[in-house]
């Protein structure tokens, strides 16, 4: 018998496994080794850092808190303001999006919409020539919005009837979507603009809604495809007692979709808890988030400050590791549920 | 169940005179809750999504100049995607264009070729009208790729963001693919301690690209990183990624790839677990040798599932600019720079119709190839 050959029926081999856990360690250790580097790089001091490459704590080097000290005590409230604003963005544009996301996907999983082509085609017109106005002609916007705004109401009565083509769920589906293929770059100019202009620059509430709808259509995706795999009949027989639209979807559905919410979470809120671009546009000083602050630790003629980048990378990574681990049993089976069925 | 039941009462109430103002509003929202489930979302996505969008067209087609008190903007009809494309700006986008060598010739003529073989052998599988238009695209996005690659860096000089884009795109999410179907197939297997590899693997997505852009600039420093004793035994310790174009380019991808091969790897373990084992057991006593039961049971199954994850991938994959931004800084010269990175530095120098323009190419380049990879790859096989 060789080393290749089945033990029994549905087993490895003893060579194939061997190979197995080799390959699959070689992984672990190629995921493991910048994390660690990670930690005991904000564990040693400066000269430490600069002088070469020293790999083990107490026998390569005296480990050192001193960029710990710097972050956690001298620029405590740098660190504290930033933490804060991440905190809190995360956990309410989070909050917002699946929320809002949730509801529309109920929505389009039980309720027939049919909205008219014309109709929206009208809409981006309007939109368009109510810009271009404003930019191009010096129209004062309230102006132009409110000629846009008579014109689309005008049109769409009178064309409504003429162009019957609709649209179905799927299109709207669809549409909610494709919002993800959209690179932040294409639209953060306008955006900036947008929050420019009534104020809102550098505050947590332009942070908090630009996130929760870049989040979106993540959303409306996974929970769309956990909400269609649910059974009809218990709907079906609370609507039969008289129960509404709201209270099926409290009382009914979110309990059974604990699992696909649960996961649609901790994605929504790790990649809004990461995010860097738009909260580089969106916020100055106020309301910085903990990736600006990493970025801010590459100071100028002091290079970058390796050490206490590290800490705030590590102080930065705590929470959601906690987090996934936690739900760790949801992710794989609440994301999967529709994906898998692709 | 006695929400409900309450709830109920409280509609056959709801007739009597004598009903309060709160049950008059649960009434409306009862009423109206088609469109109080789907509105907000939708409101949202016009306000924030298409507007700006919208927008964006708009300032792409202006040039735009922040004074005192405002903006001043004219409009310039296609002069800022002239620019981009014929323009002063053209080696920036799409390269430097040199005498195209005997390599780039071949190059070019064999991507021809395939293109032509590729529209003769759909014209002959019976041809539709939309079909033939919505395959345009793709068509003519291959060959301009193809001939922008034979004349830039084939023909010995350096390419532009459009090209380094589709590089990270596809040299990125190709390894990703491969690497991450791998590790699943492996961690599918019945082997101990699997959940453990689960958690462990998983780790990388969770950290904030911007941190990794800078731990892995430690990781590949030559002089200070943990591989520096290395890099000095081969005699490369003067060696710096950060000065060699295709080191840079795949110092980059190296470090996207640690972060999204996790994703791959998840979603396609949970596909490879939905296999169900009898086929593979009963194949295995009919003698078939693992790589017969891989290509014959297994992949046919998990195609599906594969499909989709790279779709998902791909649209990420094209917004690629922490990584590059904070690795190289676009470097060396624009070696590194990805389009979006390309938008966010015309922005930076104020000047906002580029920046629009830009991005718009990019939004045209990522919507091409997403659908024609939607329809051409992942309803294919989702049918057959």
């Amino acid at each position: 018998m060789s080393l290749f050959t089945p033990r029994r029926i549905g087993q490895m081999s003893l060579g194939g496994s061997l190979i197995t856990y080799a390959l699959l360690l070689a992984w672990a250790a190629f995921v493991i080794f910048p994390i660690y580097w990670l930690v005991i790089t904000s564990f040693k001091s400066i000269s430490d850092v600069n002088a070469g490459p020293v790999y083990l704590p107490f026998i390569d080097f005296q480990p050192s808190l001193h960029a710990w000290k710097d972050l956690l005590i001298e620029d405590w409230d740098d660190t504290r303001r930033a933490y804060v604003n991440s905190i809190i963005i995360a956990l309410c544009s989070t909050a917002l999006s699946v929320l809002v996301g949730s509801m529309a996907a109920y929505a389009l999983v039980r309720v027939t919409y049919a909205p008219r082509f014309s109709t929206i085609l009208l809409f981006v017109l309007s939109l368009g020539g109510a810009l271009a106005a404003s930019l191009a002609y010096g129209v004062d916007w309230r102006l132009a919005g409110a000629v846009a705004v008579a014109i689309f109401v005008l049109a769409v009565r009178g064309l409504g009837n003429r162009f019957a083509a609709t649209l179905g769920n799927g299109d709207i589906l669809f549409w909610m979507i494709s919002q993800r293929i959209l690179a932040p770059v294409v639209v953060v100019v306008p955006i900036y603009m947008m929050f420019q202009s009534v104020g809102l620059l550098d505050t947590r509430t332009a942070i908090i809604v630009t996130y929760a709808v870049i989040n979106l259509p993540i959303v409306v995706w996974l929970m769309f495809d956990f909400f269609n795999s649910i059974p009809r009949d218990l709907e079906e027989s609370a609507q039969l007692d008289g129960a509404t639209m709201f209270t099926v979807f409290r009382e009914v559905v979110l309990p059974l979709s604990k699992p696909g919410l649960a996961a649609t979470t901790l994605l929504v809120m790790i990649l809004a808890w990461n995010e860097y671009l738009l909260a580089l546009f969106l916020s100055t000083a106020d309301a910085q988030t903990m990736p600006i602050l990493v970025a801010a630790m590459n100071a100028g003629e002091r290079g970058i400050l390796w050490w206490t980048m590290s800490a705030v990378i590590v102080v930065m990574i705590l929470p959601v590791l906690v987090l996934a681990i936690v739900l760790q049993r949801f992710i794989s089976k609440g994301i999967l549920v529709g994906a898998v069925k692709g | 169940m006695s929400d409900l039941t309450s709830e109920s009462a409280a509609r056959r109430d709801a007739v009597l005179p004598s009903r309060s103002r709160g049950d008059r509003l649960n009434e409306w929202l009862d009423r109206n809750s088609r469109h109080i489930f789907l509105w907000p979302a939708v409101l949202l996505i016009l306000v924030f999504s298409i507007f700006p969008l919208v927008a964006s067209a708009v300032i792409a087609f202006a040039r735009i100049r922040l004074q005192a008190g405002g903006y001043r903007v004219r409009f310039v009809g296609w002069q800022n995607f002239e620019k981009q494309i014929f323009g002063s700006e053209q080696f920036h986008f799409l390269g430097t264009f040199g005498a195209v060598s005997i390599l780039g010739w071949a190059f070019g003529l064999a991507v021809t070729a395939w293109v032509i073989w590729w529209i003769v052998s759909y014209l002959r599988s019976g041809w539709t009208l939309i079909g033939t238009i919505g395959r345009l695209f793709p068509w003519g996005l291959v060959l301009l790729l193809g001939w922008l690659l034979a004349v830039t860096t084939l023909s010995g000089r350096p390419f532009g963001t459009l090209l380094t884009t589709y590089f990270y795109v596809l040299v990125g999410c190709g390894i990703q693919f491969l690497i991450g179907m791998g590790l699943a197939f492996l961690c599918s297997r019945a082997i101990r301690g699997r959940n453990i590899f689960r958690v462990l693997f998983f780790l990388p997505l969770m950290i904030t690209p911007i941190g990794i852009g800078y731990t892995f600039r430690m990781m590949a420093d030559t002089s200070k990183g943990p591989f520096a004793p290395v890099w000095q035994w081969a005699g490369l310790g003067d060696f710096s990624w950060a000065t060699d174009p295709w080191a840079a380019r795949m110092f980059i991808i190296i470090a996207d790839s640690w972060q999204w091969i996790p994703f791959v790897f998840i979603m396609l373990l949970a596909a490879f677990e939905n296999v169900p084992r009898d086929f593979n057991e009963a194949a295995q006593m009919d003698g078939a040798s693992e790589w017969q039961i891989f290509r014959e049971i297994t992949w046919p199954q998990i195609l599906p599932v594969a499909a989709t994850v790279m779709l998902i991938r791909v649209i990420e994959a094209f917004k690629i600019v922490d990584l590059p931004n904070i690795m190289t800084s676009g470097g060396p010269g624009i070696a590194t720079e990805s389009m979006s990175l390309h938008a966010l530095f015309a922005w930076r120098s104020l000047d906002l119709g580029q920046a629009s323009a830009v991005a718009y190419l990019l939004l045209a380049v990522t919507v091409i190839t997403c659908v024609s990879f939607f329809n051409l790859v992942v309803l294919k096989r989702v049918r057959t």
